[in-house]
Protein backbone atom coordinates (compact mmCIF):
# COMPACT_ATOMS: atom_id res chain seq x y z
CA UNK A 1 0.00 0.00 0.00
CA UNK A 2 1.33 3.54 -1.40
CA UNK A 3 0.39 6.71 -1.56
CA UNK A 4 0.31 9.10 -4.34
CA UNK A 5 0.90 12.87 -3.63
CA UNK A 6 -0.23 15.73 -6.07
CA UNK A 7 0.21 19.55 -5.16
CA UNK A 8 -1.10 21.58 -7.16
CA UNK A 9 -0.48 25.76 -7.14
CA UNK A 10 0.05 25.30 -3.41
CA UNK A 11 0.73 28.57 -1.05
CA UNK A 12 1.52 29.00 2.36
CA UNK A 13 1.97 32.12 4.39
CA UNK A 14 3.67 33.23 7.77
CA UNK A 15 2.29 36.69 8.37
CA UNK A 16 3.50 38.46 5.28
CA UNK A 17 6.43 35.76 4.61
CA UNK A 18 5.10 33.72 2.04
CA UNK A 19 6.63 30.31 2.76
CA UNK A 20 5.47 28.10 -0.73
CA UNK A 21 4.89 29.95 -3.53
CA UNK A 22 2.49 28.43 -6.29
CA UNK A 23 3.83 25.41 -5.61
CA UNK A 24 3.10 22.16 -8.28
CA UNK A 25 4.33 18.72 -8.22
CA UNK A 26 3.27 14.74 -8.52
CA UNK A 27 4.74 12.20 -6.65
CA UNK A 28 3.24 8.94 -7.35
CA UNK A 29 3.05 6.10 -5.46
CA UNK A 30 5.57 3.92 -4.20
CA UNK A 31 9.25 5.81 -4.73
CA UNK A 32 11.58 6.80 -2.51
CA UNK A 33 11.90 10.82 -3.05
CA UNK A 34 14.37 13.42 -1.69
CA UNK A 35 13.00 16.68 -1.34
CA UNK A 36 16.18 19.24 -1.85
CA UNK A 37 16.37 22.76 -0.93
CA UNK A 38 18.56 25.36 1.24
CA UNK A 39 17.64 26.28 4.78
CA UNK A 40 14.36 28.07 4.60
CA UNK A 41 13.14 26.98 1.42
CA UNK A 42 10.27 25.69 2.58
CA UNK A 43 10.80 22.30 2.66
CA UNK A 44 9.37 21.56 6.11
CA UNK A 45 6.66 23.18 5.55
CA UNK A 46 5.54 21.59 2.26
CA UNK A 47 6.03 18.04 4.17
CA UNK A 48 4.15 19.75 7.04
CA UNK A 49 1.11 20.21 4.56
CA UNK A 50 1.43 16.91 3.19
CA UNK A 51 1.22 15.59 6.60
CA UNK A 52 -1.93 17.59 7.19
CA UNK A 53 -0.23 19.24 9.87
CA UNK A 54 -1.24 22.68 8.40
CA UNK A 55 -3.87 23.93 5.71
CA UNK A 56 -2.28 25.16 2.43
CA UNK A 57 -3.45 29.37 2.08
CA UNK A 58 -3.98 28.97 -1.41
CA UNK A 59 -4.16 26.09 -3.88
CA UNK A 60 -4.11 22.11 -3.03
CA UNK A 61 -2.90 19.11 -1.85
CA UNK A 62 -4.52 15.84 -2.32
CA UNK A 63 -2.59 12.34 -1.09
CA UNK A 64 -4.44 9.24 -2.76
CA UNK A 65 -7.14 11.58 -4.09
CA UNK A 66 -8.05 13.06 -1.37
CA UNK A 67 -7.29 16.47 1.03
CA UNK A 68 -5.41 15.24 3.80
CA UNK A 69 -6.82 18.32 5.89
CA UNK A 70 -8.59 16.90 9.08
CA UNK A 71 -9.09 13.27 7.27
CA UNK A 72 -8.68 10.80 9.76
CA UNK A 73 -8.71 8.20 7.09
CA UNK A 74 -5.94 9.62 5.26
CA UNK A 75 -4.16 10.96 8.16
CA UNK A 76 -3.76 7.84 9.67
CA UNK A 77 -1.72 6.25 6.51
CA UNK A 78 0.55 9.07 6.85
CA UNK A 79 3.70 9.86 9.36
CA UNK A 80 5.55 12.83 9.07
CA UNK A 81 8.64 12.55 11.07
CA UNK A 82 9.94 15.91 12.02
CA UNK A 83 13.74 17.10 13.24
CA UNK A 84 13.94 16.22 17.13
CA UNK A 85 10.99 14.10 16.50
CA UNK A 86 8.22 15.96 18.36
CA UNK A 87 9.03 13.21 21.66
CA UNK A 88 7.60 13.97 24.67
CA UNK A 89 11.07 14.95 26.62
CA UNK A 90 10.41 13.27 30.29
CA UNK A 91 8.91 10.35 28.54
CA UNK A 92 11.37 6.57 28.31
CA UNK A 93 11.98 5.25 24.86
CA UNK A 94 9.99 2.10 25.92
CA UNK A 95 7.24 4.28 26.03
CA UNK A 96 7.40 6.50 23.40
CA UNK A 97 7.67 3.61 20.99
CA UNK A 98 4.99 1.57 22.80
CA UNK A 99 2.90 4.67 22.73
CA UNK A 100 3.31 4.73 18.69
CA UNK A 101 2.37 0.91 18.91
CA UNK A 102 -1.04 1.60 20.17
CA UNK A 103 -2.23 4.63 18.28
CA UNK A 104 -0.54 3.75 15.00
CA UNK A 105 -2.44 1.42 12.85
CA UNK A 106 0.02 -0.82 11.01
CA UNK A 107 3.14 -0.52 13.49
CA UNK A 108 5.39 -2.73 13.60
CA UNK A 109 6.41 -3.20 17.48
CA UNK A 110 8.67 -6.45 17.02
CA UNK A 111 10.58 -4.35 14.21
CA UNK A 112 10.79 -1.33 16.26
CA UNK A 113 12.60 -3.22 19.27
CA UNK A 114 14.94 -4.66 16.77
CA UNK A 115 15.68 -1.17 15.50
CA UNK A 116 16.06 -0.12 18.85
CA UNK A 117 19.08 -2.83 19.23
CA UNK A 118 20.55 -1.76 15.69
CA UNK A 119 21.04 1.71 16.92
CA UNK A 120 21.53 1.08 20.28
CA UNK A 121 19.33 3.52 21.75
CA UNK A 122 18.95 2.49 25.41
CA UNK A 123 14.98 1.43 26.41
CA UNK A 124 14.56 2.67 29.99
CA UNK A 125 16.75 5.88 29.11
CA UNK A 126 14.33 9.20 29.02
CA UNK A 127 14.29 11.16 25.87
CA UNK A 128 15.84 14.22 27.22
CA UNK A 129 18.76 11.77 28.06
CA UNK A 130 19.34 10.83 24.45
CA UNK A 131 21.60 12.59 23.00
CA UNK A 132 20.87 14.05 19.74
CA UNK A 133 21.93 11.56 17.46
CA UNK A 134 20.45 8.89 19.34
CA UNK A 135 17.07 11.29 19.14
CA UNK A 136 17.18 11.31 15.38
CA UNK A 137 17.62 7.80 15.65
CA UNK A 138 14.80 6.96 17.73
CA UNK A 139 12.92 9.21 15.22
CA UNK A 140 13.71 7.18 12.22
CA UNK A 141 12.62 4.21 13.77
CA UNK A 142 9.21 5.71 14.51
CA UNK A 143 9.00 6.15 10.70
CA UNK A 144 10.47 3.06 9.58
CA UNK A 145 8.31 1.15 12.24
CA UNK A 146 5.11 2.75 11.08
CA UNK A 147 5.08 1.17 7.73
CA UNK A 148 2.63 4.53 6.83
CA UNK A 149 1.81 3.96 3.30
CA UNK A 150 3.23 7.89 3.02
CA UNK A 151 5.99 8.28 5.22
CA UNK A 152 7.66 11.51 5.78
CA UNK A 153 11.12 11.79 7.46
CA UNK A 154 12.11 15.45 7.51
CA UNK A 155 15.54 15.45 8.33
CA UNK A 156 15.19 13.11 10.15
CA UNK A 157 18.98 11.99 10.64
CA UNK A 158 19.78 15.36 11.36
CA UNK A 159 22.74 15.17 14.20
CA UNK A 160 23.27 11.33 13.71
CA UNK A 161 26.94 9.91 13.19
CA UNK A 162 28.18 8.72 9.82
CA UNK A 163 27.88 5.03 10.92
CA UNK A 164 24.13 5.54 12.33
CA UNK A 165 23.08 7.48 8.72
CA UNK A 166 24.91 4.59 7.00
CA UNK A 167 22.81 2.03 9.29
CA UNK A 168 19.63 3.88 8.77
CA UNK A 169 20.07 4.03 5.00
CA UNK A 170 20.41 -0.25 4.99
CA UNK A 171 17.40 -0.17 7.47
CA UNK A 172 15.44 1.87 4.84
CA UNK A 173 16.49 -0.03 1.91
CA UNK A 174 15.87 -3.48 3.68
CA UNK A 175 12.44 -2.62 4.70
CA UNK A 176 11.71 -0.81 1.72
CA UNK A 177 12.09 -3.57 -0.21
CA UNK A 178 9.68 -5.76 1.47
CA UNK A 179 7.16 -2.85 2.90
CA UNK A 180 7.50 -0.82 -0.90
CA UNK A 181 6.02 2.17 0.09
CA UNK A 182 6.02 6.21 -0.63
CA UNK A 183 8.84 7.43 1.08
CA UNK A 184 9.92 11.34 1.61
CA UNK A 185 13.25 11.92 2.81
CA UNK A 186 14.19 16.18 3.21
CA UNK A 187 17.77 16.29 3.29
CA UNK A 188 20.68 18.44 2.80
CA UNK A 189 23.47 15.96 2.77
CA UNK A 190 22.72 14.83 -1.08
CA UNK A 191 25.37 13.43 -1.93
CA UNK A 192 25.00 10.72 0.59
CA UNK A 193 21.50 10.07 -0.70
CA UNK A 194 21.14 10.31 -3.99
CA UNK A 195 21.67 7.07 -4.90
CA UNK A 196 18.72 6.44 -2.31
CA UNK A 197 16.69 8.24 -4.15
CA UNK A 198 14.26 7.33 -7.63
CA UNK A 199 13.47 11.02 -7.78
CA UNK A 200 14.25 14.33 -6.69
CA UNK A 201 12.15 17.63 -6.08
CA UNK A 202 14.28 20.73 -5.42
CA UNK A 203 12.74 23.83 -4.33
CA UNK A 204 13.91 26.95 -3.86
CA UNK A 205 12.70 30.08 -2.19
CA UNK A 206 9.01 28.49 -1.77
CA UNK A 207 8.97 27.43 -5.70
CA UNK A 208 9.42 24.55 -7.87
CA UNK A 209 13.22 24.39 -9.57
CA UNK A 210 12.67 20.87 -11.09
CA UNK A 211 11.16 17.33 -10.03
CA UNK A 212 12.26 14.26 -11.79
CA UNK A 213 14.64 11.13 -11.95
CA UNK A 214 16.84 11.65 -9.66
CA UNK A 215 19.49 10.05 -12.75
CA UNK A 216 17.42 12.00 -15.71
CA UNK A 217 18.20 15.39 -13.61
CA UNK A 218 21.37 14.59 -12.95
CA UNK A 219 22.26 14.01 -16.86
CA UNK A 220 21.18 17.78 -17.50
CA UNK A 221 24.26 19.00 -15.49
CA UNK A 222 27.68 18.76 -17.75
CA UNK A 223 30.66 20.50 -17.24
CA UNK A 224 32.50 21.90 -20.57
CA UNK A 225 36.13 22.05 -20.47
CA UNK A 226 38.47 23.53 -23.25
CA UNK A 227 40.17 26.76 -24.64
CA UNK A 228 38.59 30.10 -23.64
CA UNK A 229 37.27 30.95 -26.84
CA UNK A 230 35.78 27.29 -27.82
CA UNK A 231 34.19 27.01 -24.52
CA UNK A 232 32.00 30.68 -25.08
CA UNK A 233 30.83 29.56 -28.53
CA UNK A 234 30.11 26.21 -27.58
CA UNK A 235 27.87 26.92 -24.45
CA UNK A 236 26.38 30.24 -26.47
CA UNK A 237 21.99 29.66 -25.49
CA UNK A 238 22.78 27.20 -23.33
CA UNK A 239 21.97 27.56 -19.53
CA UNK A 240 25.43 28.11 -17.70
CA UNK A 241 24.85 27.75 -14.08
CA UNK A 242 28.64 28.45 -13.14
CA UNK A 243 32.28 28.62 -15.10
CA UNK A 244 35.74 29.01 -13.92
CA UNK A 245 38.71 30.15 -15.47
CA UNK A 246 42.35 28.59 -15.11
CA UNK A 247 44.66 30.47 -17.28
CA UNK A 248 43.26 29.71 -21.24
CA UNK A 249 41.51 26.79 -19.64
CA UNK A 250 38.22 27.30 -18.96
CA UNK A 251 35.40 25.32 -17.53
CA UNK A 252 31.30 25.95 -17.70
CA UNK A 253 28.84 23.97 -16.12
CA UNK A 254 25.62 24.22 -18.55
CA UNK A 255 22.00 22.74 -17.28
CA UNK A 256 20.72 20.79 -20.42
CA UNK A 257 20.08 18.54 -21.44
CA UNK A 258 22.72 18.16 -24.61
CA UNK A 259 21.68 16.00 -27.45
CA UNK A 260 23.50 14.16 -29.12
CA UNK A 261 24.31 16.54 -32.44
CA UNK A 262 25.81 19.01 -29.16
CA UNK A 263 28.08 16.15 -28.21
CA UNK A 264 29.33 15.31 -31.79
CA UNK A 265 30.01 19.58 -31.97
CA UNK A 266 31.92 19.34 -28.48
CA UNK A 267 34.12 16.78 -30.01
CA UNK A 268 35.13 19.09 -32.89
CA UNK A 269 35.71 21.69 -30.82
CA UNK A 270 37.72 19.33 -28.65
CA UNK A 271 36.26 20.29 -25.45
CA UNK A 272 36.17 17.66 -22.58
CA UNK A 273 32.39 16.96 -21.18
CA UNK A 274 32.37 15.47 -18.09
CA UNK A 275 29.47 14.82 -15.01
CA UNK A 276 28.36 16.90 -12.44
CA UNK A 277 27.78 15.28 -9.16
CA UNK A 278 23.86 15.81 -7.82
CA UNK A 279 24.90 18.33 -5.11
CA UNK A 280 27.36 20.25 -7.30
CA UNK A 281 24.27 20.61 -9.85
CA UNK A 282 21.83 21.16 -6.43
CA UNK A 283 24.55 24.07 -5.55
CA UNK A 284 24.39 25.74 -8.36
CA UNK A 285 20.88 25.98 -9.15
CA UNK A 286 20.01 26.89 -6.12
CA UNK A 287 22.63 29.98 -5.53
CA UNK A 288 21.90 33.35 -4.62
CA UNK A 289 23.02 34.45 -8.13
CA UNK A 290 20.76 31.99 -10.06
CA UNK A 291 17.86 32.75 -8.97
CA UNK B 1 31.87 1.90 -5.67
CA UNK B 2 30.62 3.75 -8.35
CA UNK B 3 31.33 7.61 -9.77
CA UNK B 4 29.61 10.35 -11.48
CA UNK B 5 30.76 9.36 -14.86
CA UNK B 6 27.91 7.68 -16.09
CA UNK B 7 24.41 6.63 -15.06
CA UNK B 8 24.47 3.91 -11.78
CA UNK B 9 22.21 1.41 -13.82
CA UNK B 10 24.78 1.84 -16.65
CA UNK B 11 27.57 0.95 -14.12
CA UNK B 12 25.62 -1.71 -12.64
CA UNK B 13 25.00 -3.08 -16.15
CA UNK B 14 28.77 -3.11 -16.76
CA UNK B 15 29.74 -5.03 -13.98
CA UNK B 16 27.77 -8.00 -14.23
CA UNK B 17 28.94 -7.77 -18.08
CA UNK B 18 32.60 -7.77 -16.58
CA UNK B 19 31.80 -10.46 -14.26
CA UNK B 20 30.53 -12.70 -17.19
CA UNK B 21 33.58 -11.87 -18.92
CA UNK B 22 35.81 -12.87 -16.30
CA UNK B 23 33.78 -15.58 -15.76
CA UNK B 24 32.74 -15.29 -12.14
CA UNK B 25 29.45 -15.55 -13.24
CA UNK B 26 28.84 -18.77 -15.63
CA UNK B 27 26.27 -19.27 -18.07
CA UNK B 28 22.74 -20.41 -16.19
CA UNK B 29 24.08 -18.83 -12.76
CA UNK B 30 21.48 -17.02 -10.92
CA UNK B 31 22.69 -13.68 -10.43
CA UNK B 32 21.46 -11.73 -7.12
CA UNK B 33 18.31 -10.28 -7.16
CA UNK B 34 17.50 -5.84 -8.22
CA UNK B 35 16.65 -5.96 -4.12
CA UNK B 36 19.77 -7.63 -3.08
CA UNK B 37 22.11 -5.37 -5.05
CA UNK B 38 20.23 -2.56 -4.12
CA UNK B 39 21.01 -3.39 -0.45
CA UNK B 40 24.60 -4.01 -1.17
CA UNK B 41 25.14 -1.24 -2.94
CA UNK B 42 23.14 1.06 -1.47
CA UNK B 43 21.36 2.19 -4.21
CA UNK B 44 17.58 2.26 -4.56
CA UNK B 45 15.97 -1.04 -6.26
CA UNK B 46 14.53 0.69 -9.09
CA UNK B 47 18.47 1.47 -10.35
CA UNK B 48 19.40 -1.81 -9.90
CA UNK B 49 16.39 -2.94 -11.90
CA UNK B 50 16.76 -0.57 -14.78
CA UNK B 51 20.55 -2.14 -14.96
CA UNK B 52 19.16 -5.19 -15.01
CA UNK B 53 16.51 -4.57 -17.75
CA UNK B 54 19.51 -3.31 -19.67
CA UNK B 55 20.74 -6.57 -19.67
CA UNK B 56 17.87 -8.72 -20.62
CA UNK B 57 17.10 -6.49 -23.78
CA UNK B 58 20.75 -7.24 -24.85
CA UNK B 59 20.51 -10.86 -23.98
CA UNK B 60 23.07 -11.04 -21.26
CA UNK B 61 20.16 -12.12 -18.96
CA UNK B 62 17.36 -14.01 -18.62
CA UNK B 63 14.00 -14.22 -16.39
CA UNK B 64 12.93 -17.11 -15.04
CA UNK B 65 9.76 -15.83 -13.81
CA UNK B 66 9.29 -16.50 -10.13
CA UNK B 67 12.80 -17.41 -9.69
CA UNK B 68 15.32 -15.11 -10.89
CA UNK B 69 17.94 -14.06 -13.23
CA UNK B 70 20.07 -16.09 -14.66
CA UNK B 71 23.14 -15.39 -16.84
CA UNK B 72 22.14 -16.33 -20.85
CA UNK B 73 24.57 -19.05 -22.25
CA UNK B 74 25.53 -17.20 -24.94
CA UNK B 75 26.45 -14.18 -22.89
CA UNK B 76 30.42 -14.71 -22.80
CA UNK B 77 30.28 -15.18 -26.40
CA UNK B 78 28.21 -11.99 -27.39
CA UNK B 79 29.92 -10.10 -24.83
CA UNK B 80 33.47 -11.09 -26.20
CA UNK B 81 32.49 -10.71 -29.72
CA UNK B 82 31.08 -6.73 -28.67
CA UNK B 83 34.26 -6.07 -26.63
CA UNK B 84 36.69 -7.11 -29.71
CA UNK B 85 34.08 -4.34 -32.07
CA UNK B 86 35.34 -1.33 -29.82
CA UNK B 87 38.72 -2.98 -28.93
CA UNK B 88 39.98 -0.36 -31.32
CA UNK B 89 37.51 2.63 -31.08
CA UNK B 90 38.06 2.03 -27.15
CA UNK B 91 41.65 1.29 -26.61
CA UNK B 92 43.34 1.95 -29.81
CA UNK B 93 42.36 5.50 -31.13
CA UNK B 94 42.87 7.25 -27.74
CA UNK B 95 46.28 5.26 -27.68
CA UNK B 96 47.06 6.67 -31.08
CA UNK B 97 45.46 10.43 -30.09
CA UNK B 98 48.16 10.14 -27.36
CA UNK B 99 51.33 9.38 -29.83
CA UNK B 100 50.26 11.75 -31.49
CA UNK B 101 49.99 14.47 -28.61
CA UNK B 102 53.53 13.88 -27.79
CA UNK B 103 54.86 13.04 -31.14
CA UNK B 104 55.56 9.41 -30.91
CA UNK B 105 55.44 7.85 -34.51
CA UNK B 106 53.08 5.35 -35.08
CA UNK B 107 55.96 2.82 -36.29
CA UNK B 108 57.39 3.23 -33.10
CA UNK B 109 54.30 1.79 -32.18
CA UNK B 110 54.34 -0.98 -34.13
CA UNK B 111 57.59 -1.84 -33.58
CA UNK B 112 56.97 -1.91 -29.81
CA UNK B 113 53.75 -4.14 -30.23
CA UNK B 114 55.63 -6.15 -32.35
CA UNK B 115 58.56 -6.98 -30.64
CA UNK B 116 56.11 -7.65 -27.11
CA UNK B 117 54.46 -9.92 -29.80
CA UNK B 118 57.37 -12.05 -30.71
CA UNK B 119 58.89 -11.90 -27.08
Amino acid sequence: MSLGVEVADLSVRYGDVTALDGLSFTLAPGKIYGLLGRNGSGKSTLLSVLAAFRRPAAGRVLVDGQDPFENPSVMSRICLIREGGDLYSSARVRDVVGFAACVREGFDKAYADRLLDVFQIPRRRRVQALSRGQRSALGSVLGLASRAPLTILDEAYLGMDAPSRYTFYDALLEDYAEHPRTIILSTHLIEEVARLLEEVVIIDRGRLVLAGDTEDVRARGVTVTGRAAEVDAFTAGLTVLNSQTLGATKSATVFGPLDDERRDRARTYELDLGPVALQDLFVHLTRESVR
Amino acid sequence: MFDDRSPIYQQIADKIKDDVLRGVLSPDDQVMSTNQYAAYYRINPATAAKGFQRLMEEGVLYKKRGIGMFVAPDAPERLRTERRERFFADVVDPMIADAQAVGVPLADIVRHIEKGGSR
